[in-house]
């Protein structure tokens, strides 16, 4: 049997809402499927399936308010016993309704729909915020609690009262992660300043003959150029986990998208060192459109394994870009500019751009990090060969 | 078309990229980049849209020419020949 539960969707998520199911009882699942759409406090996300199977029941009902971790879902395995998983399916229901749960984000109470119509004197409310609940007209028996053992706190009350303002929560989602990152990671900075001529040049004669919808902009050479030193340098690519590191076996590279009305997020190029910069473009168009429109796929919000910010031709010349937890790096690329460069005894003038990198001092040190620059700067010179 | 037509796609393009601009604060004669927060991308998706909408193709290297909203009408028309 396979328990689906929500995932955390980032290092700063703590709860979501089931917004819409994508499956229903019976229907068969392969790894990757979209089950649900749950929106978070940066975006609503398309969640995927880790597993193959068949969905049993659902379990939280769209409009529940999930923590991280909370049942929402059961599957059959295939081939599994639809008798056996009836029973233990009932088991996990009971012991997730009852009892003093403890307050444990995997054993978190969520209401299956029979649930949701049992008289509400069976709900838990402190008694804050039931007196809250009535001063503000909120009905508490349509909250899902995220207090200990699934009881509706102040908190629950208060949020289901106020107007859902995306702009604040995107600014406290980005809060929390940051001050997290300040807070724990040693981060250390380096930069280098990079010619991009050959960079340019090889654009240039690639876009002349395309399309402008087949166009390929300078951000796809940086994504597979920091992709594979990244794949080189296993100690940049990774995890920071329960006081350990783990480095990552493929290459998601983590691209930060502003949005329009504020706020970034920084979904995931999965496997960005397998693919050409035609491919990248692509997929990064086709990130940038979603991440807009509010359309991201759960697997591309967790996955980053480093992750990239290209401040943009209008920009500014440099960033000391920090590291989005659990990664451990982050490489900024600042605004393309001509810069005097001396070669030999001349000066020239030279399209360049300066690459920084964000790095955790646990996982590595200031010279493996300049080496890594080092190769980005090194394979931005070979345009061709990315 | 006519050109009054022809701005109205441009305006209805940008809005598309940058749905919190409004055709009345944009000078029309001035750097349309300067005005609006528009990145490579973003600049790149206004002429894939433009492209669609109109279906003229606009290589890299007249996008010199395309600095305000006034040089890119002026610029479609010939291309459409209007």
């Amino acid at each position: 049997m396979i328990e689906f539960r929500l995932p955390s969707l980032g290092a700063d998520m703590d709860r979501g809402t089931l917004l819409e199911w994508r499956v229903q009882p019976g229907t068969a699942v392969k790894k990757g499927d979209v089950i649900a759409v749950v929106d978070t406090t940066k975006a609503a996300i398309d969640v995927e399936s880790w597993h193959d199977g068949q969905v049993l029941e659902l379990i939280a009902a769209p409009g529940d308010v999930l923590p991280v971790g909370a049942l929402m879902a059961v599957l059959l395995e295939v081939g599994e016993d639809l008798a056996a998983a009836r029973a233990r399916v009932e088991a996990l229901k009971a012991a997730s309704h009852g009892g003093p749960v403890a307050a444990a984000p995997m054993t978190a109470t969520v209401l299956a729909p029979a649930e949701a119509e049992a008289p509400r004197a069976a709900r838990r409310v402190s008694p804050a915020a039931r007196k809250r609940a009535a001063d503000l007209g909120v009905d508490v028996g349509a909250l899902a609690g995220t207090g200990p053992g699934g009881a509706v706190t102040l908190e629950d009350v208060e949020r289901a009262a106020a107007p859902r303002d995306r702009h604040a929560e995107m600014r406290k989602t980005i809060a929390a992660a940051m001050a997290r990152a300040k807070r724990e990671i040693p981060h250390y900075y380096l930069y280098e300043d990079v010619a991009v001529q050959a960079a340019s040049a090889w654009l240039r004669t690639e876009n002349e003959h395309r399309p402008v919808t087949e166009r390929i902009l300078i951000a796809a050479l940086y994504i597979k150029a920091v992709a594979l030193a990244a794949r080189k340098f296993s100690d940049l690519n990774g995890y920071w986990i329960d006081g350990g590191y783990r480095s990552a076996p493929a290459v998601h590279v983590g691209v930060a998208i502003s949005l329009r009305q504020g706020g970034l997020i920084a979904p995931a190029i999965h496997d960005a060192d397998r693919k050409t910069p035609v491919e990248l473009m692509r997929a990064l168009g086709d990130l940038v459109q979603r991440a807009r429109a509010g359309s991201l796929r759960g697997s591309e919000l967790t996955d980053p394994t480093i992750t990239l910010t290209n401040l943009g031709e209008q920009s500014v010349t440099g960033i000391l870009p920090i590291i989005n937890p659990p990664q451990v790096a982050i490489v900024g690329v600042g605004k393309v500019s001509e810069r005097p460069w001396v070669a030999g005894d001349r000066v020239m003038p030279m399209p360049v751009a300066t690459v920084s990198l964000g790095a955790d001092h646990r996982v590595s040190d200031g010279h493996r990090g300049a080496l890594f620059l080092a190769e980005i700067r090194d394979l931005l010179q070979q345009p061709g060969r990315l | 078309m006519d050109e009054q037509t022809l701005r109205a796609t441009v305006f209805a393009a940008l809005s598309r990229i940058a749905p919190e601009v409004t055709p009345g604060e944009i000078g029309t004669a001035s750097p349309l980049r300067d005005q609006v927060d528009l990145d490579s991308m973003d600049y790149l998706n206004f002429l894939i849209d433009l492209h669609t909408r109109l279906g003229v193709d606009i290589p890299e290297s007249d996008y010199a020419l395309l600095g305000s909203i006034d040089d890119i009408v002026r610029y479609l028309a010939a291309r459409i020949g209007a």
